[in-house]
C-alpha cells in the first residue's frame, strides 16, 4: 500500500513534447510508472519515447483511461492545463511548474476541488511510492520501499531527508513534495490523515519551512487525529523577515511565518523537531522504540 | 512588489474607488504650489516610502497655512523612515473625518482563497488589532470561481456601517476593490483608513497595494513601478542568472541547488557556530557557466571568507557536477577555502575527481558544515 499513487496509476504527461516533459516522461516510464499518454496541442498523433501524444486531455483520457496527470507546461499556461485536466475527469493532478501567479493557483485549486479531484503543487517535485509508481521529477534511486511517509514543502531538501532515511534503513511508503508556493493543493493535514489511514505507513516525517501558518495547524491536527509517530523539521530558522527565500511561499511576515512559532507549535503538540535534517531517522526510531 | 500610496491611489481611481486627488511633490516649493492649487486651506503632507508606520515616524503631517506647509514639507522630505529616505511626498486635501474603518483583501493560505478583512477599528495598526482584539476583525472568504457576490458585499457593508446610505456607497466600493485585486494580481489591497466624512461620504484616504512577482509578466503597468533597494538590485541580478539570492550578512558564502536545501544549509552553519553570508539557490542544473556566475556573485560580497558548495546530485550525475566545478574553477581566481559536498548518483566518482584539487571535499552535509566553520575559525 501507499497513498495517492500505486500500480493502478495511469498517468498522462501534459506538456510531454517540451524539454522537461519529455525528459521526465522517459524517467518515470523507466521507473515503472504506467505512463499511458501525453498531451501537446497540435502534436496529437506523434509519440514521445513510445508514449502516444494527444491534442487534448479529454482525448487522452478517452483513449487511455488515464486517472492521473502531471503538468510541465510553462507558468503562463499552467492554470489552463490544470483546469483542462480537472474538466476531463482526471482525479489526481500534479503540477510541477514553478512561477505560477497565485491568483491562477487559487482559481485552479478551487475548480479541481469542485470537480472532486486532488491537486499536488504547483512548484513541487511530485510524489513517489517506491517500487510502485513515481509521478514527479525526483531522483528515484535514493528512494526505497518501506513504511515512512514523507511530506515536504521542499524539493532537494526532501531528497536530503529521504537519502538519510534510506541510509538508516528506513524506506518510504510514499514521499510527497507539496510545493513551495503560498497556495497549493493537498497540504499537511490532508496528507497526514491519508498516512494515518494507510496500513503500510508506520511513521511520518514532516518537513515544513518558514512562511504562513500551515505547520501550526498541522501540529494541532497531529495532536488531535494522528496516532502514528511524527517527527518534524522546520527549514529557514536563520531567514530574515520580509525576504522571500527562493520559494514564493517562504517568507516571514510581521504577523506570522517564523520558524520559532512553528517549532513551538510542534513541541507543544508533543511532536519532536529535528534541528538538522540528518537527525530525523534517529528521532523517528526513538519514537518507535527501535533506537 | 510594493508600490507607493500615490501609485496605489491611481489604480484605485481607475477602478472607481473614491480617492482624493493628491499631488505628488519632490521639493518644498512644489508642496507650497500644491497647497495653493488644492485651495482647501488644510492639507496633509505624506511621506511616500515602501514601508508602514509612516505616521508614527513623523512622516504624515497636517498643515493649515503656507508657512506650515513649508515647515512640515522640509521636515519630511529627506527624513529617513526605517532605512528609506523620503524623496517625495503627497500633498492632499484634509478631509473632515467622522469615523475611520479598515478594509483589505489578500490571499488567505488556509482557505486558499481571496479573503476580505474588515474592521470598525480603522486607522490603527491592524496587526496589533488582530493580536489584541481579534473579535474586532471580520473576515469574509470569497470563492474565486464566483467572485465577490452581491450578498457578500452587502454583508460586508452591514458589518461596518449602520446607515443605509453609507451601505449603498460601500457595496460597489468593495466589489471594485475585489475586481482590482484579482485583475491586477495583487497580493494585498488595503484601505486603512477608509473614512466616513462629516459630509457622509466614504473616502479612501490611504491606499496600500502589493503585487505578486510571479504575475508581473502580464502587468507591465505594475512592473514599471518597481523601485528596488540596493539589496533588491543584487537579488534581481541573481534572478536574471536563474538564481535566488538573499544576503544574510555573515562570512560563510553558500552555493546550493534547491531553495529548501539552501535554507537548511544556512541554518546548519548557524547551528554549528558559524555565520552564513547568504542564501543562494542555483537551481536544478549546475553547468560550469552557472558555477562561475554563482562564484562571482558570492565573491562580490566583501564579507565572504569561506565558501560552502552543497549539491544534491539528483538527476544530474555527481561526476558531471564535479567536472563542471573543475572547469569553472579554471577561470576563477581565489585563495578562499572552498568546501564542497556532493551527493547523489556517482557521488564517489565525483568526490574522487575533486580530491586532488584545492577543494576541501566533504562526504555529508553535516561534515561540510563542520569543515566550513572550522576553515573560518582557522583564518
Amino acid at each position: 500500500m501507499s497513498i495517492l499513487i500505486n500500480k493502478d496509476t495511469r498517468l498522462i504527461v501534459q506538456g510531454i513534447t517540451g524539454r522537461d516533459g519529455s525528459f521526465h516522461a522517459a524517467k518515470m516510464k523507466e521507473y515503472g510508472t504506467n505512463v499511458v499518454g501525453g498531451t501537446s496541442p497540435g502534436k496529437g498523433g506523434q509519440e514521445v519515447d513510445g508514449i502516444p501524444v494527444f491534442n487534448t486531455v479529454r482525448e487522452a483520457v478517452e483513449a487511455t483511461k488515464a486517472n492521473t496527470s502531471i503538468i510541465f507546461v510553462p507558468a503562463p499556461f499552467a492554470k489552463d492545463a490544470m483546469l483542462e485536466a480537472a474538466d476531463a475527469g482526471i482525479k489526481l493532478i500534479i503540477c510541477i511548474t514553478e512561477g505560477i501567479p497565485v491568483v491562477d493557483a487559487v482559481i485552479a485549486q478551487r475548480y479541481i476541488q469542485v470537480k472532486g479531484a486532488h491537486l499536488i503543487g504547483p512548484n513541487c517535485p511530485g510524489l513517489i511510492s517506491p517500487e510502485l509508481s513515481m509521478v514527479g521529477i525526483m531522483p528515484s534511486n535514493i528512494f526505497k520501499k518501506g513504511h515512512t511517509g514523507v511530506i515536504s514543502r521542499s524539493g532537494t531538501l526532501t531528497y536530503e531527508v529521504v537519502d538519510n532515511l534510506t541510509k538508516a534503513g528506513m524506506g518510504q511508503s510514499t514521499a510527497i513534495g507539496v510545493g513551495g508556493d503560498p497556495v497549493v493543493g493537498l497540504y499537511f493535514e490532508d496528507l497526514l490523515q491519508m498516512f494515518q489511514d494507510d496500513p503500510d505507513t508506520d511513521s511520518i516525517a514532516l518537513i515544513g519551512e518558514i512562511g504562513g501558518d500551515a505547520e501550526e495547524h498541522a501540529a494541532a491536527y497531529i495532536k488531535k487525529h494522528i496516532t502514528k509517530p511524527v517527527v518534524a523539521f522546520i527549514d529557514g530558522r536563520t531567514a530574515p523577515p520580509g525576504k522571500q527565500m527562493g520559494h514564493a511561499g517562504a517568507i516571514i511576515s510581521s504577523s506570522s511565518g517564523s520558524a520559532a512559532d512553528k517549532i513551538a507549535a510542534f513541541e507543544a503538540a508533543g511532536v519532536p523537531v529535528a534541528m538538522e535534517s540528518c537527525e530525523i531517522p534517529g528521532l523517528l526510531k526513538k519514537l518507535m522504540g527501535k533506537a | 512588489m510594493k508600490v507607493h500610496e500615490y501609485q496605489a491611489k491611481e489604480f484605485f481611481a481607475h477602478y472607481g474607488l473614491p480617492v482624493d486627488s493628491p499631488i505628488l511633490c519632490r521639493t518644498v516649493d512644489e508642496c507650497v504650489d500644491a497647497y495653493h492649487r488644492l485651495g482647501s486651506g488644510r492639507v496633509v503632507v505624506k511621506a511616500q516610502v515602501h514601508t508602514g508606520g509612516r505616521g508614527k515616524a513623523g512622516g504624515v503631517k497636517l498643515a493649515a497655512s503656507e508657512e506650515e506647509v513649508r515647515k512640515v514639507a522640509s521636515d519630511i522630505l529627506g527624513m529617513t523612515i526605517k532605512g528609506y529616505v523620503v524623496d517625495r511626498v503627497l500633498v492632499t486635501e484634509a478631509v473632515n473625518i467622522d469615523k475611520e474603518y479598515y478594509v483589505s483583501i489578500l490571499i488567505d493560505r488556509k482557505s486558499k482563497s481571496p479573503l476580505m478583512m474588515l474592521s470598525r477599528a480603522g486607522g490603527m495598526d491592524i496587526e496589533q488589532v488582530a493580536k489584541e482584539t481579534p473579535e474586532k476583525i471580520e473576515k469574509i472568504v470569497i470563492d474565486p470561481l464566483i467572485g465577490m457576490a452581491d450578498f457578500q458585499a452587502r454583508a460586508a457593508a452591514y458589518k461596518l456601517f449602520d446607515d443605509k446610505a453609507v451601505v449603498k456607497q460601500a457595496i460597489p466600493l468593495f466589489k471594485n476593490l475585489y475586481r482590482l485585486f484579482m485583475e491586477k494580481d495583487a497580493s494585498l489591497a488595503e484601505i486603512n483608513p477608509l473614512v466616513l466624512t462629516k459630509e457622509g461620504q466614504l473616502k479612501a484616504i490611504d491606499a496600500k497595494m502589493t503585487f505578486d512577482n510571479n504575475a508581473l509578466y502580464r502587468h507591465p503597468d505594475v512592473a514599471e513601478l518597481n523601485e528596488p533597494t540596493e539589496d533588491e538590485k543584487k537579488e534581481l541580478y541573481a534572478k536574471s542568472k536563474g538564481f535566488s539570492y538573499v544576503n544574510l550578512g555573515g562570512n560563510i558564502g553558500c552555493m546550493v541547488n534547491g531553495a529548501g536545501l539552501a535554507m537548511a544549509t544556512m541554518d546548519m552553519i548557524k547551528l554549528y557556530g558559524g555565520n552564513p553570508a547568504n542564501f543562494l539557490d542555483i537551481g536544478g542544473s549546475s553547468n560550469p557557466e552557472k558555477i562561475v556566475d554563482a562564484m562571482n556573485l558570492l565573491m562580490s560580497d566583501q564579507h565572504v571568507k569561506v565558501i560552502l558548495i552543497n549539491i544534491f546530485g539528483g538527476i544530474t550525475r555527481c561526476d558531471d557536477v564535479a567536472k563542471g566545478l573543475l572547469e569553472a574553477f579554471k577561470s576563477i581566481k581565489t585563495d578562499m577555502p572552498i568546501v564542497i559536498r556532493l551527493t547523489g548518483t556517482n557521488a564517489e566518482e565525483g568526490r574522487r575527481l575533486l580530491q586532488n584539487s584545492h577543494f576541501i571535499v566533504a562526504t555529508t552535509m553535516a561534515d561540510a558544515g563542520h569543515k566550513a566553520v572550522e576553515a573560518m575559525n582557522n583564518l
